[in-house]
């Protein structure tokens, strides 16, 4: 089978750009990735492009050059990226093209999603009385996690802080001021355990990443990133879920995180020992600390320690959300994954300027989690 | 004179009586035997679409919880424009975790593990004066301690 490498990213910052359609940001992502590979739209030969917000985002082909290319539109709620760079590769490893697009963008609104719940199947009563927040859910779901693995309060406000700390280096971040633990525990509660600031908004922008065989990347650059493998995963049942109204009792049954993550590690030959830098889903600061564990870079419990040690800052031994994550970021859905993407071909190229991890790092991991419970994990390498 | 009504038939026994007390009503795939609320014809494990009514219990623990401390977006949410933090949490009950509303809403007064009493609570009245409930699950004694307690 043919490998699929990535040879150009490209984003558009993230933040909010009043006035400026979603499908101009995905234009300038995409520009912005074609010149970093040296490739005109016209040697694209096929493509997937993901967003919530816009109906059409196939549409982008009126900007960019109408030549007739396949370009399909995915999605998978937060997970949405996983699934265009899955297929972008998948095109390109069963010879269906030799170079491909995957093109993530949109442009919520202000403040936190709303919709009706029959959207996910679920009655009318359960929004009416105030449970349809998926912001509940990650709550519950560190609440639960501190009791049962002694995480702290302040372990959370570290988590945040990082975060923003490595935005502020970031010049297409979008919360670059640095906020310290102390600051971040001062905010107001929204849904116990979790503040204010520690939890990311959702927001605009765009990114993309072009593709190729692996045996003609030196046709366009010295450093290709090689994607090891790709996996989605939606949740089965028995696990503690997104909005869930009720689920089984006895075994507690993995997250589609764990799922994902031990698929990926699979597929690519490589195990969690070997990553190099991480991008996880920051949803809120909890998810991060869970999603350590659940993506096999730590045991259960064990962030306390790591967190405290400063292992996941940017010159700690397991760099996590280098870029700001979705907290320095903002979540724009269809786009956050290229960006987690974009962070780690920097990173492995040594290109990532202030915010470059020591040494020569070999191994990036990204991974998106969302409703209605369903994961995307990528492993990439040099 | 107010009127009360249930925010959906259906969900729970209405009106709660002796004979007939409140209970959440929920589904027994007739095939493998899994239990659903809020009831639900398809069953998610075995595939089957045969279901029948099975009323759950109104005791169990807390299994954990959290807080909503801003208005949620409305619609959907209807609650009165007057916004008071609630809380909401899963309770685990012999036939499966529930999640639902809870009378308490200091999260300092919560804790994982502790007893929980299903019960029914206004959670807004509209226009026209109608209370409209919804089940709650509400703090509740030890069973097991409340019996040692008895002579
Ligand atoms: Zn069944």
């Amino acid at each position: 089978m043919t490998e699929a490498v990535v040879i150009g990213v490209g984003l558009h910052p993230f933040g909010r750009f009043p006035g400026k359609p979603a499908l101009d940001m995905g234009a300038d992502a995409v520009r912005l990735a074609l010149a970093d590979a040296g490739v005109d739209w016209p040697q694209v030969q096929g493509g997937y492009i993901g967003s919530y917000e816009v109906a059409n985002p196939d549409a982008i082909v009126g900007r960019l050059g109408l030549t007739g290319i396949p370009l399909r539109g995915v999605f998978n709620g937060c997970a949405t990226a996983g699934t265009a760079v899955a297929l972008a590769a998948r095109a390109i490893e069963t010879g269906e093209h030799d170079l491909t697009i995957a093109i993530g963008l949109d442009k919520h609104p202000r403040g936190a999603f709303a919709a009706d719940p029959s959207v996910a199947g679920i009655p009318s009563w359960y929004g009416q009385t105030g449970l349809f927040l998926t912001t509940h859910f990650f709550g519950m779901k560190i609440n639960r996690y501190m009791h049962d693995h002694g995480i702290s309060h302040e372990t959370l406000a570290r988590v945040a802080s990082k975060n923003f700390r490595n935005a502020a280096g970031n010049e297409k971040a979008w919360r670059r001021t640095p906020l310290s633990p102390e600051e971040i525990l001062a905010s107001p509660v929204l849904n116990h355990p979790l503040r204010q600031f520690m939890y990311c908004g959702p927001n605009e922008g765009a990114a993309a990443l072009v593709l190729c065989r692996a045996d003609q990347a030196h046709k366009y650059t010295a450093t290709p990133v090689r994607i090891r493998a790709t996996a989605l995963r939606s949740r089965r049942l028995g696990a503690f879920e997104v909005q869930s109204p009720s689920f089984p009792v006895g075994e507690p049954v993995a997250s589609p995180t764990v799922d994902a993550s031990r698929e990926a590690y699979e597929r690519a030959g490589i195990g969690p020992e070997d990553v190099d830098v991480a991008q996880l889903q920051d949803t809120d600061a909890g998810s991060e600390i869970i999603h350590m564990a659940e993506n096999g870079l730590c045991k259960d419990g064990e962030q306390e320690r790591l967190v405290a040690e400063g292992a996941t800052e940017i010159g700690g031994r397991l760099p996590v959300n280098t870029d700001g994550g979705l907290l320095g970021n903002g979540e724009p859905i269809g786009a956050s994954g290229l960006r987690q993407i974009h962070e780690i071909v920097l990173q492995l190229r040594g290109a990532a300027g202030s915010r470059q991890i020591p040494g020569t790092p070999r191994v990036g991991y990204t991974h998106l989690y969302g409703a209605p419970g369903a994961s995307a994990v990528t492993i990439l390498s040099t | 004179m107010t009127t009360t009504q249930p925010v959906a038939e259906g969900l729970f026994t209405w009106p709660p009586t002796g004979s007939a007390p409140l209970r959440l009503i929920g589904s027994e795939c007739t095939a493998c035997g899994l239990v659903s609320f809020p009831a639900s014809p398809d069953c998610v494990r075995c595939a089957s679409t045969e279901s029948k009514e099975r009323l759950l219990s109104d005791r169990g623990t807390l299994w954990t919880y959290t807080t909503q401390n801003f208005r949620p977006p409305s619609p959907p949410y209807d609650g009165p424009r007057a916004f008071e933090p609630y809380s909401v949490g899963y309770v685990e009950l012999p036939e499966l975790l529930v999640e639902a509303r809870l009378t308490e809403p200091d999260p300092e007064k919560l804790r994982i593990g502790q007893h929980m009493l299903l019960t029914l609570v206004p959670y807004t009245v509209r226009d026209d004066g109608t209370e409209v409930v919804t089940f709650a699950f509400a703090p509740a004694e030890d069973p097991a301690e409340s019996e040692q307690e008895t002579p």
